[in-house]
């Protein structure tokens, strides 16, 4: 750890987010199950496989196009689940809030909740609440903790890539990223985006359904495609080739990001998923992807070329071809 | 996306590398130099140097204006920041620059009031609406930015925004141009001239580069067949043993840029001396407020600037100068990443050693 | 340091106009050009339009290129 504070990029889901995880966390919290680092714990209990998984939601602001911080905490979590093949059942919700937060804000988050988890199929079984003095929190914070049994045959983590898996994405990046830009000030743009925040766990379970032996499943929140690419890679030790016309984006998300000078592999995706697939099951997961509502956009991206160094690259939309970076610092808009 | 989406058509691109192929292959060794951080960035992110024949080096130069912006200035801006009615507006490529002893995303982080705008007008609404702050824009930018400073402090002055101002580290670049040429021994085949900035300044002021260095010079747009014709005219330049001035961003470019813009840029900047981080004094190279703008210039607000210090080791002079490349300097990717940056190079997004550091580095089994 | 997007102009306001590039829409400043039209497009940095489009010069680059890729197909 080269900063004596904590830094906002140290959030951003990039390469400072890794070591202050990699450098800081993990050492004093030593466990075989914890060092896999996967989105979700895995523990085997008396003959049952239980994901276990949590995450807690700040952003800023609460309410965006296409969604709110509710939403995104019962999705969120719900989605770790699914990326260890688990069933989602049973969450936890811890919130935080600041004092002066308007009731109607919270009713309205609340309400949004219920809905998330309805559509999800899963409970809030279990919470807490706190207030904090004006200032000591931004209006909202929420943590979700979560449960879900994992069945028998699957098997996903980010340390399965193997040589010869097709890379798959379930639909367009960046939405959920430029929805919430769209509503910071200081950069005043209309936008359609909506933040595309949703449960995966079904797509998830059509796709296991197709083809049991997918190894690995992520789905790229903060730091983008290029931040969970690049997980992949180190965790497998992989060397993964990526075709960058082959990855689906929006026409309003490829403008927003020209305008601003924005890199969409790096904007949060909040409903989208990245599978490794071995090559004989690609086009089967491939098209029970896109007989699904979720996953109608899927395409194959590219492919795993080698088990030594790991590294992603990109060939570009005109045949060159570039290293596809982990992100550092914040996504921010450039004149340059 | 209309006039972007053509121009990055891959079957185009294709035909332009193997008429590029053929032109060069009687060449001997071609250097080119491109100076301006947007060509450095689309050549790294559209993978264009390794699609050119091996005979061709491409070298970046001073163009990005981030990049050569002095601790000095950062350090000042910081000074600024601490003050405690003060709001410091900027674009967001210097949030993470490196000054001697901060950044402003740290002073961020440590309370001071810093936001980052897309544009100068984002700031003067600030202002505007917060009349009880003192608001100061950092106005970084080479010649495609600066006329926009200067409209917003024309209409700053116009509006009565008294609390708004500008803390200038404007700059012009062909004067840098001419400085590298003066300097090292560069053997440039050609320069790949700035589009935007050009749009601007239109072509002339590039004509003594060719009259009085025999260097060829074409002004380029940024999207990859913008690049690759770019390239190729020069090509035929140097085959052809001709040097002049040429557009290739003729949708953009005029030979006499943009009057207006000029004009405006007149009325507001006077010409100066300027310090460009790692190369040094260039005569009238930079543009700052003159006396009738003073309550719109943030230079004049006192404030006590801690001493300058740079990193020894960091030789981002030599890399923005083209004499090195960031795969020779001792820090890279080991003291100095995008993430501990030591010197600018690295920590602007179009930073020489940040492009080549997040896409350069493709190692072959 | 040149990040410029073209934009078409859809609406203007004296020396305001909005712009719009692929559906993302922005208020842009027009004070550095003389005249600009409805429908036109603009090369926008940082807020302001600095340069207006010469469409027909575009055509004219797109059509060099074609016939590139046409002497190549001649010889092969």
């Amino acid at each position: 750890m080269r900063n004596d504070t904590i830094l906002l990029e140290h959030g951003s889901g990039g390469r400072a987010s890794r070591r202050l995880v990699e450098e800081l966390l993990v050492p004093y919290l030593k466990n075989q199950v914890l060092e896999r680092l996967d989105d979700h714990a895995e523990i085997e209990f008396e003959g049952t496989r239980l994901a276990f998984t949590t995450d807690s939601f700040v952003v800023d602001p609460i309410f965006f196009p296409g969604g709110d911080i509710g939403k995104l905490a019962v999705n969120g979590t719900v989605n770790d689940l699914a990326m260890g093949g688990a069933k989602p059942l049973f969450l936890s919700a811890g919130l935080i809030l600041e004092e002066g937060l308007p009731v109607a804000d919270l009713k309205r988050i609340m309400h949004s909740m219920a809905e998330a988890t309805e559509k999800a199929k899963v409970h809030i079984v279990t919470g807490d609440t706190k207030v904090v003095a004006h200032g000591a929190a931004d209006k909202i914070f929420i943590n979700t903790a979560g449960v879900g049994l994992i069945p028998k045959g699957v098997a996903l983590s980010g340390h399965r890539g193997e040589v010869g898996d097709r890379v798959l994405i379930s639909g367009p990046i960046g939405e959920h990223g430029i929805a919430v830009m769209a509503q910071r000030s200081g950069l005043d743009f209309v936008a359609s985006c909506k933040s595309d925040t949703a449960p995966l766990a079904d797509l998830v379970a059509q796709m296991l359904n197709a083809y049991q032996g997918i190894h690995s499943l992520r789905d790229p929140t903060r730091g983008g495609l290029a931040a969970t690419l690049n997980e992949l890679a180190e965790q497998s030790r992989i060397r993964i080739e990526v075709e960058e016309s082959a990855i689906p984006i929006t026409e309003s998300v490829e403008s927003a990001c020209e305008l601003l000078g924005l890199d969409p592999l790096h904007l949060a995706n909040e409903g989208v998923l990245v599978a490794l697939v071995p090559a004989e099951g690609a086009d089967l997961v491939l098209n029970a992807m896109r007989n699904h509502p979720l996953g109608h956009k899927a395409q194959i991206i590219g492919e795993v070329y080698s088990k030594k160094l790991p590294a992603v690259i990109l060939r570009t939309q005109i045949g060159g071809k570039r290293v596809l970076a982990v992100p550092t610092g914040v996504q921010l808009p450039r004149i340059c | 996306m209309r006039f972007l989406h053509e121009f990055r058509d891959p079957q185009a691109a294709e035909v332009l590398v193997r008429r590029i192929r053929k032109v060069a292959d009687s060449l001997g060794e071609i250097r080119f130099m491109e100076v301006c951080g947007t060509h450095t960035m689309s050549i790294y992110r559209y993978g264009i140097r390794r699609l050119l024949p091996p005979n061709i080096r491409i070298l970046s130069g001073p163009g990005c204006p981030v990049c050569v912006t002095p601790n000095a200035f950062l350090d000042r801006a910081i000074a600024l920041a601490r003050l405690p009615n003060v709001t410091i507006a900027t674009f967001g490529d210097m949030m993470r620059v490196p000054g001697s002893t901060s950044s402003l995303e740290r002073e961020q982080a440590r309370g001071c009031d810093i936001r980052v705008v897309y544009s100068p007008i984002d700031a003067l609404r600030i202002a505007a609406q917060e009349q009880h702050r003192r608001l100061v824009f950092l106005g970084v930018g080479f010649e495609t930015t600066a006329p926009a400073l200067a409209a917003t402090l024309l209409e700053a002055r116009r509006t009565k925004v008294k609390n708004f101002s500008i803390l200038s580290a404007a700059k012009v670049i062909p004067p840098a141009m001419q400085a590298l040429l003066k300097d090292g021994p560069l053997r440039l085949s050609g320069f790949l001239c700035p589009g935007h900035v050009s749009t601007i300044i239109g072509s002339r002021p590039y004509e003594p580069l060719v009259n009085e260095h025999g260097i060829p010079c074409v002004i380029a747009g940024f999207e990859p067949l913008d690049i690759l014709y770019g390239f190729l005219m020069l090509l035929e330049q140097v085959s052809e043993h001709r040097a002049e001035v040429e557009i290739a961003y003729r949708r953009a470019v005029r030979p006499e840029g943009n009057p207006k813009a000029k004009r405006v840029l007149k009325e507001v900047f006077i010409e100066c001396d300027a310090q460009w981080r790692g190369i040094g004094r260039i005569e009238g190279s930079g543009l700052a407020l003159p006396n009738t703008l003073e309550a719109h210039d943030a230079s004049l607000i006192e404030v006590e600037v801690e001493p300058t210090y740079e990193v020894p080791g960091c030789i981002c002079g030599l890399v923005l100068s083209g004499q090195r490349t960031p795969f020779e300097c001792d820090l890279f990717a080991k003291e100095c990443t995008p993430e501990t940056p030591q010197g600018a190079c690295m920590v602007s997004a179009e930073g020489t050693c940040a492009a080549a550091y997040c896409y350069g580095r493709i190692e072959e089994e | 340091m040149c990040l410029a997007v073209p934009m078409k102009v859809i609406s203007i306001d004296d020396d305001h106009a909005t712009c719009v590039i692929g559906g993302v829409e922005r208020e842009v400043r027009l004070s550095l050009l003389p005249e600009v039209h409805v429908g036109e497009y603009v090369i926008v940095h940082a807020g302001y339009a600095i340069q207006i489009l010469n469409e027909k010069e575009a055509q004219e680059t797109l059509q060099l290129f074609a016939d590139f890729q046409g002497d190549i197909g001649e010889t092969g």
